[in-house]
Order: structure tokens, then C-alpha cells, then sequence
């Protein structure tokens, strides 16, 4: 199926939480309201259509002039019989990005429909500070309820990979950065 | 059985029910196990707590993040040929595949061209870094099995493919040889010839070695019917690579999505058949593994035949000075772990808004938790090995 097909049955199910999409790329993709993302990723996962079982990589990226997050979640179909001489083929592939504000950039986990997505949206939340609600791995802490921290320490401030972040003199008495290195804009 | 006891553990008190006293008598208890981060079965700096009860393992939690250099933050801020060198510190018992996986996102990105013969010169690096990847995994694998000479052997054949690295572009670990536009420089005089040399003698040696290891009867034991994981539990947790394979799936992205010429070869994808045990043991990832390497030499032979009809330039010029359009791209190939993928972001400039990358390492070491649920603790090195991760790459 090519990516124009996939969206219009997207539309014809949910409608307006399809708020655009983008064939004219080398990486098609289809944006999805956060509030509708686990209906329709259940719905992509399970649909005889679509049927999308391998969750490959999940990207985030900081808007910061737009005051923006974006998950980006790309996913394929494998087609093909377990233990079978025959190859396997992807029967197609999709890109959905989700737009979060900048302040409040919460997204329902889809970790129960892909197990996979467990370790990215942890990432995910370390690096770039975006919540998966409903994580199955999730701590409590003065930020709120959400993922594990996977690569930072877990009592490490802030999210590396935020535009506007500003990397620490130290941590617990082990020299980092200089006061040159702090100001000096490296992006 | 009350009195019996009773009289060999007089500090038990002769009121309590019998099954209250084998209770006693046998406390079990669980305990938590560190296991790492300095563990030689790791591999690396992988720390992995078990919450065990007696030999039995109950939950099997890695922590990661050792080796976090933030590579992605530094992509960030770096041209995409500046970043060539930090990919091959990701994985860096396959440097070439990484660099290869971020020139071909830039070039799928930016609409780059590159020369035939520079596509035949990143496959037959790619498959000779392929083998020398699976050479340090049998290698190492039999030394947590307990077997210390397949090791020995396993670093003299990669020391011959070092070797020709080397000779090529001056690195035997991190190459950067593989560029956005092309390869840095052409093959030096005679190296077809070795090349060939090398499958003449690798390829008899790979059957050595499955007499030597795989069919070896320890080994064996210790690995199949070890750390099963079925067709469907692999693609759900985004297994991919030989651990996809293993489990019975018969999926390359050599096949599904060719690049660089790699439709042009004739070459199988090899899966798990439950040889000796179940159909996705540990002893099926490792299988897969020694039959990879065998393909690996044919694709090897087809391309240094290709590689003597054709010449030409082998760089483009062009992709030192690429500017990134507004787009994004997310793009995967197969490496010898599985499939490292690269999103990019362009903003415009020659410096890309967002790198993020997707290692293999990374989503095939998240299932071990749910692998290692109920094993014994003498199975963690064997299945944790067979997943065979590079810790560069899950830190990245």
C-alpha cells in the first residue's frame, strides 16, 4: 500500500485527529492529534490492513522557535510465514509524527502495543524531556509521574537534547563543563 | 519426617507443623545479583540486576548508559562528513557498516549520487566487516561458554581482515573509509588478490570451526533450549538481524529494501531451524551467525568480480560541501547486529537540526528482561552473549 492509501483509511476512521499529511518527502509521513495517538496506533497495529508489527525507531525532535515537540514513530509491515523457506517482505512502511507544545509535551506510551517502545520513549523522555503517560516503567518524582531515565543518571536535570539546554559545571564534584564551554553556542 | 528432622536441627522448635519446619529448614530467599558493570560476560559496561531466588533468576533488569557520550548532540553540531568519524565509535566492531548507514541517510537525504564502483567497494567492506564483526562474536561467545581456543582463532582470521583495512585506509578500527558521496580513496594495488586469498582460506575454516564449537558437545548443552524467543516475540520487541533471524523469520534488509547495489548479488539469509534444540535459542543466534559468514565470502567473491570490470572515480566531490534541504529522512540498513537506522533533520544549512540513531544493540538488548524471566543464572551469560551487543552502540 503506498502512503496515500494508508492515510485515507486513516481519515475515513478517525476523521479530523488526522490533522495533515506530507507525501512530497523522502520520508512520507502522516501527523496525528496526541489526544487520538493510542486509538490510532492500536488501530495500525491491529487493523488486517495495515497491520503494522515492527515498531522501528522513535525519533523526537525540538522545535524550540515553534515552541514545539515532535515524536516521530516509524513503522513497518512484515509480511511472511515463521520458520517458512520463503522470504520475508515488508508490505509497507509509515511515518507518524505527533506535535506536542514545548511546555507540556505529553504523549499516551504505546509500550502495551509495541513492547519495543519501552526503551525509545524512555529515551525518548531522557534526552529530550518528552512524558509518556501510562509508561509501564515509570517513577514519580517533583516533575510529575513518567518514564525511567535510561542513559542520564536518575538524578540528572534537565534533557540533554533540548535546544535551549545548558550543560552542568558539574555533577556530584566531577568537573563537566567549562564556563566557556557553557556559553560558547554550539548549535 | 517431623522427627526426623527434629533430630538433626534441634534448633527447631517441635511445635510448629512439618510445613512450616521445611520452611525453615529450607529458607529460600530472593536476593538481588549486580551483575556488571565490569562483568566479562557483559561485553562491555553493561550492568544487569537479577533479582534471583536460589539459581533461579526472577527479573533480569539492564541498566545502560556507561558509555554515553551523547554522539547525537555532536551530530547536532557537525557537518555530515565531521560526523562520519563519531559513527564508527558506535558500533565499533563494525565501523564500516555505520559509517555506511549515515553516508547512505545524507545521500537518501540530499539526493547524492554515488559511482558504481564506490557501491561495490561499500559492499565488499561492508561484508568483510560483517565477518569480522561474527568472528569476535564466535570468538567471544565460546569464551563465556568456556572454550578458550576458538577465540584464538577467531582474532587471527580478523587480524587478516584488519589487516586489509589497514592497508586500505590507514585504520584497523575506526575507519571513517566509507564517506558521504563515495569512499575516501580507491583500493590499493593488490588488493583484489589478497581478497581473494582470504575466501580461498576463510571459507574451509568456517566448517572447522562448527566441528571445533558449534557441534561441540558442552557447548551445545549449555546453549540450545536456552533463551527462547518465538517469531512473534521478536518482531514485537524490534529484534532485528541474526536474533530476527534465529527466531525463524527470514528477514535481511538486503533483500527488502536494497542499497548500494546489493540487489545485483546472489547470496541466502540463513534462519534458525531448531538444530539442536527449539527454533530461537541462544544456540540458533549463534548458528545464524557462522552461517552469515559463509554468505558473507560468496557476496565477497561476486563483488571483487565486479570490482575488476569496473572502474571510475569512486567520490563524489559534491558531498563534503551537501547542504541538508528542510526535510527529514529516517533510514535503515542491515548491519552485522541488525538494522542501524539514522533519522536526520535538515535545516537548510550544513549542519543537521536533529541526528538520532537507532541501534541494534540497543532494541535487541530490551527483550532481555523478558528472555531471562525463570532461567538459571548460569544462562544469563549464554543468552545475553548470543544477543551479542556492542555497548558503544546501545550508549551511543
Amino acid at each position: 500500500m503506498t502512503p496515500e492509501e494508508i492515510a485515507n483509511i486513516l481519515k475515513g476512521k478517525f476523521g479530523d485527529k488526522i490533522v495533515g499529511v506530507n507525501f512530497q518527502t523522502v520520508h512520507p509521513h502522516v501527523w496525528v492529534a496526541a489526544d487520538a495517538w493510542h486509538d490510532v496506533a492500536m488501530f495500525l497495529r491491529h487493523d488486517s490492513r495495515l497491520r503494522f508489527d515492527l515498531l522501528r525507531c522513535i525519533s523526537s525532535v525540538d522545535m524550540l522557535e515553534a515552541k514545539e515537540m515532535v515524536a516521530v514513530y516509524d513503522l513497518i509491515s512484515c509480511d511472511g510465514v515463521p520458520g517458512s523457506r520463503e522470504l520475508w517482505k515488508s508490505r509497507h512502511g509509515m511515518c507518524v509524527k505527533i506535535k506536542v507544545s514545548r511546555d507540556k509535551p505529553h504523549i499516551r506510551s504505546v509500550a502495551d502495543i509495541w513492547p519495543t517502545a519501552d526503551w525509545h520513549e524512555r529515551e525518548a523522555y531522557d534526552l529530550m524531556g518528552i512524558v509518556f503517560d501510562g509508561h509501564p516503567d515509570s517513577v514519580e518524582d517533583a516533575e510529575g509521574r513518567h518514564p525511567r531515565r535510561i542513559l542520564c543518571p536518575d538524578d540528572w536535570a534537565g534533557h540533554a537534547l533540548r535546544k535551549d539546554y545548558i550543560f552542568p559545571m558539574e555533577y556530584h564534584g566531577i568537573p563537566a563543563v567549562t564556563e566557556y564551554e557553557q556559553t560558547r553556542p554550539t548549535h | 519426617m517431623t522427627e526426623t528432622v527434629l533430630e538433626s536441627r534441634p534448633d527447631i522448635n517441635a511445635n510448629l507443623s512439618a510445613d512450616a519446619i521445611r520452611q525453615q529448614d529450607m529458607p529460600t530467599e530472593e536476593m538481588l545479583v549486580n551483575m556488571g558493570p565490569q562483568h566479562p560476560a557483559t561485553h562491555g559496561v553493561l550492568r544487569i540486576v537479577l533479582r534471583t531466588d536460589g539459581e533461579m533468576v526472577l527479573e533480569a533488569v539492564p541498566h545502560i548508559g556507561y558509555l554515553h557520550r551523547c554522539a547525537e548532540k555532536i551530530g547536532e553540531s557537525l557537518a555530515p562528513f565531521q560526523f562520519i568519524p563519531y559513527t564508527d565509535r558506535m558500533d565499533y566492531l563494525a565501523g564500516m557498516n555505520n559509517n555506511l548507514a549515515y553516508a547512505l541517510t545524507i545521500e537518501k537525504l540530499t539526493g547524492l549520487e554515488v559511482s558504481k564502483r564506490a557501491q561495490y567497494i561499500r559492499v565488499l567492506f561492508a561484508e568483510l566487516n560483517r565477518i569480522a564483526s561474527h568472528l569476535v562474536m564466535f570468538g567471544t561467545y565460546g569464551l563465556d561458554m568456556g572454550a578458550f581456543t576458538p577465540f584464538l582463532y577467531a582474532f587471527r582470521e580478523r587480524e587478516w581482515i584488519l589487516d586489509m583495512f589497514e592497508s586500505t585506509c590507514g585504520a584497523r578500527l575506526t575507519y571513517s573509509y566509507i564517506t558521504i558521496g563515495g569512499v575516501t580513496d580507491d583500493l590499493p594495488d593488490g588488493f583484489l588478490d589478497r581478497c581473494a586469498e582470504f575466501c580461498d582460506y576463510f571459507e574451509p575454516k568456517i566448517d572447522e570451526y562448527n566441528d571445533l564449537l558449534s557441534f561441540n558437545h558442552i557447548f551445545v548443552k549449555r546453549t540450545a533450549n536456552v533463551g527462547i524467543v518465538s517469531a512473534e516475540d521478536a518482531i514485537r520487541w524490534g529484534l532485528t538481524g541474526p536474533c530476527l533471524r534465529a527466531s525463524g523469520v527470514r528477514w535481511d534488509l538486503r533483500k527488502v529494501q536494497p542499497d548500494t547495489s546489493y540487489e545485483e548479488f546472489e547470496f541466502d539469509i540463513p534462519i534458525g531451524e531448531g538444530l539442536k534444540g527449539t527454533v530461537g535459542d541462544s544456540w540458533d543466534r549463534y548458528f545464524v551467525r557462522m552461517q552469515e559468514m559463509k554468505q558473507s565470502v560468496r557476496i565477497i567473491r561476486q563483488a571483487i568480480a565486479k570490482l575488476r570490470d569496473t572502474l571510475g572515480d569512486v567520490l563524489n566531490k559534491k558531498g563534503k560541501l551537501v547542504k541538508l534541504p528542510e526535510d527529514d529522512v529516517y533510514y535503515e540498513i542491515e548491519n552485522p547486529r541488525g538494522q542501524l537506522g539514522f533519522y536526520v533533520q535538515g535545516n537548510g544549512s550544513q549542519v543537521p537540526a536533529r541526528v538520532k540513531a537507532r541501534g541494534p544493540s540497543f532494541c535487541n538488548l530490551s527483550i532481555t528482561n523478558h528472555v531471562c524471566r525463570n532461567c538459571l543464572l548460569a544462562d544469563i551469560p549464554a543468552i545475553v552473549g548470543s544477543i551479542d551487543v556492542v555497548l558503544g552502540e546501545v550508549d551511543r
